[in-house]
């Protein structure tokens, strides 16, 4: 298929791959390390909140309130306390997250039909806070409509306003699992990373040596020499792809609901688009470092713009204008679905279409920059 | 000369306003060494670049091996070997990889052949020895073998000794010579003067400007017309400030324990008298022989 010519590049860019400790190490741990790091800490499920209770009422009526803030899963009653003052310590300190005051009418004023509880809530760390606050008001609704409910039973009464409950169905990922979202994300990362960093570094480094003269005085031809350099580093995407893949889905849980004929195919249509990137900051790059820098710049806005971390729809009409110039937001797309939903490639026409377009788009834009310097 | 190897009219490179080469002409035939003189920056590097085609000439044109250099360049790619002054070698491959990796590129498979190259500039035996870690000489010698591998019938060498010991240097040379005698031209650049007595003939380059391009002792014979005496003198440096004032005299330079004093007519005696009335110890003055660097110096004026 090839000729002698792009099989020498690729044998000999193999050969200082596996030779080299820092980049074997770039490209296998890198993405396990990623991998754990956002399945991991990176988690926005907020569980296990630390509460403080003043129950004042001590009687069956706020016991059985307390039941059902347990029962919630949210919340840990860590503290029962008897005073403002202490609850008060506890949030300041950071022991503590939320307070819950039951006033000692409650049980009365259960009875009245007006009781109150107070919930106090750190708002310090905003996704915590808003965490807490919507569970507590859920709670506290599920349980008066409970108790709505029996007392109209106790008084042989129908309820004549069955408050109306909302029933919620969770798609794909019924235990809203952040690892499901994250670990898709990270193989987008990964890919768009590691590769384009890889491949602008292996040229650049060829001008830095000075061999990049001596291919150019070769009868090589700008095409051969980008292809050689390129394939070893679509191999390497790939067998990343398949790493982030298995331990994701063997560790983390991660289903694989989709084709894997696509889910290799739109990883190789990324791919494009990363070496694209890599290859195009080589022409900009006479140093490593300098070829470093330009990838990073066209990195870091592309992931905090692709909807890795916040959601497209949250950000400013011009950012998201601006997101759609961004591969990864496409692959983000793709790969989610692919995995999680496990759709054809009808749902995910328009982003794969998306990709091709940007691929061919840098990849050509980058091969003509190369076959420039070489003149 | 039948057809040249190198034919080269009016070849010219402008950077911005810069003139990196000027108007230079001059033809090289078949199996020549041919030594390219000049301090760093006279654009003998940009010549080379533009014969490969690795640059596009401002202005002029150039044949090598009867291609057009601005419009077949990969027909002379094909043909040529270059060797850069920086030794593109990869220094995480060894040094068999190193040539077959080459190789490869030029599409010779051949194992005998690179064995062959292998042997040729002497390092049979360093074939797995990380190249990172081989002497600066080797090096040279492996970057020549790089040059060589597709056996091509002209090689460029770009300050190939730069950097390299006196020893390595020699025996570098004397490779080259046993290529020249198998029919390889060769064009060689370098900033050493002695290196450049080593060739057929020398083109003296200076600020883009090929000012002159003959044999050493043509060039010698030609440029330095007036008379050389080495004078041993002490004060050294007094005696060149009195010899320098002297009407007559062309150039007066320090070289080691003594002073070079061309002129045309100056004689002798008159030396010796200009020294002594300024109370200088006159040992001895003999006549002495031109040398490259005398002609360099001579044509830089």
């Amino acid at each position: 298929m090839f000729n002698s010519r792009i099989t020498s590049i690729i044998r000999k860019e193999f050969v200082q791959i596996f030779r080299d400790p820092r980049t074997l190490a770039m490209i296998i741990i890198i993405p396990i390390m990623e991998l754990f790091l956002l399945g991991y800490a990176a988690t926005t499920d907020v569980r296990n909140i630390s509460m403080a209770v003043w129950d004042q009422s001590k009687t069956t009526q706020s016991r059985a309130l307390l039941d059902a803030f347990r029962a919630a899963d949210y919340f840990v009653l860590d503290y029962s306390v008897s005073s403002s003052d202490e609850y008060q310590a506890l949030i300041e300190s950071g022991d503590t997250r939320v307070a819950l005051v039951i006033p000692p009418d409650y049980d009365r004023r259960l009875l009245d039909g007006n009781a109150q509880v107070l919930m106090i809530l750190d708002g310090s760390d905003a996704s915590v806070g808003s965490t807490a606050l919507s569970t507590a008001r859920l709670v506290g609704q599920a349980y008066s409509t409970k108790i709505v409910g029996e007392q109209a039973l106790l008084s042989g009464r129908v309820a004549a306003s069955a408050p109306v409950e909302v029933r919620t169905q969770v798609w794909y990922n019924p235990d809203l699992d952040s690892a499901y979202f994250n670990i898709p994300g990270v193989i987008g990362m990964i890919l768009s990373f590691i590769t384009s960093i890889l491949t602008a570094t292996t040229i650049v480094r060829e001008r830095e040596r000075g061999t990049i003269e001596q291919l150019i005085v070769t009868p090589i031809r700008s095409w051969e020499l980008i292809v050689g350099k390129l394939l070893p580093y679509v191999i390497l995407g790939f067998i990343e792809t398949a790493e982030i893949l298995l331990i994701g889905h063997w560790w983390f849980g991660v289903p694989i609901r989709g084709s894997g004929v696509l889910i290799i195919i739109t990883a190789g249509l990324f791919l494009m688009s990363s070496l694209g990137i890599g290859l195009f900051a080589s022409t900009m790059s006479n140093t490593q470092q300098e070829a470093m820098m330009s990838v990073m710049m066209f990195n870091l806005p592309m992931i905090f713009l692709s909807g890795f971390f916040f959601p497209i729809a949250a950000m400013p009409k011009f950012l998201q204008f601006v997101s759609l110039a961004i591969p990864l937001r496409y692959y983000l797309i793709i790969i989610r679905a692919l995995l999680i939903k496990g759709v054809g490639i009808a749902a995910i026409q328009n982003e794969v279409i998306a990709l091709v377009i940007f691929g061919v788009v840098i990849m050509g834009a980058a091969s003509l920059r190369f076959r420039k310097r070489l003149d | 000369m039948t057809e040249p190897v190198i034919s080269v009219q009016n070849l010219t490179r402008r950077f911005g306003d810069f003139v990196a080469v000027d108007h230079i002409n001059f033809e090289v035939g078949r199996g020549e060494i041919v030594g390219y003189l000049g301090p760093n920056g006279s654009g003998k590097t940009t010549t080379i670049r533009m014969l490969l085609g690795l640059l596009r000439p401002s202005d002029g044109h150039a044949t090598v091996l009867g291609f057009d250099v601005a419009r077949q360049s990969e027909e002379v790619r094909l043909r040529v070997g270059y060797m850069s002054q920086k030794f593109a070698i990869y220094d995480d491959l060894t040094t068999l990889e190193n040539l077959t990796f080459y190789g490869g590129v030029y599409g010779v498979t051949d194992k005998a052949r690179i064995q062959h190259t292998l042997e040729l500039v002497g390092l049979k035996g360093h074939e797995n020895t990380l190249t990172g870690d081989m002497s600066t000489g080797w090096r040279q010698r492996l970057s020549l073998g790089i040059a060589l591998v597709h056996e091509p019938k002209l090689l460029f060498l770009d300050e190939p000794t730069s950097g390299v010991d006196p020893t390595a240097r020699r025996a570098f040379w004397d490779l080259i010579y046993e290529l020249a005698e198998g029919g390889v031209t060769i064009l060689v650049t370098t900033h050493y003067m002695d290196e450049a007595e080593y060739c057929e003939r020398v083109g003296v380059m200076r600020d883009g400007k090929l000012l002159a391009m003959d044999t050493p002792t043509n060039l010698k014979k030609t440029i330095i017309t007036g008379n050389v005496w080495e004078v041993f003198a002490l004060p050294l440096e007094r005696g060149v400030e009195i010899l320098s004032a002297l009407s007559g005299v062309e150039r007066v330079g320090l070289a080691g324990d003594h002073l070079r004093v061309i002129s045309q007519r100056v004689e002798k005696e008159t030396l010796e008298n200009a020294l002594r009335v300024e109370n200088i110890t006159v040992e001895k003055i003999e006549r002495g022989e031109p040398t490259l660097e005398d002609v360099f110096l001579a044509l830089a004026r």
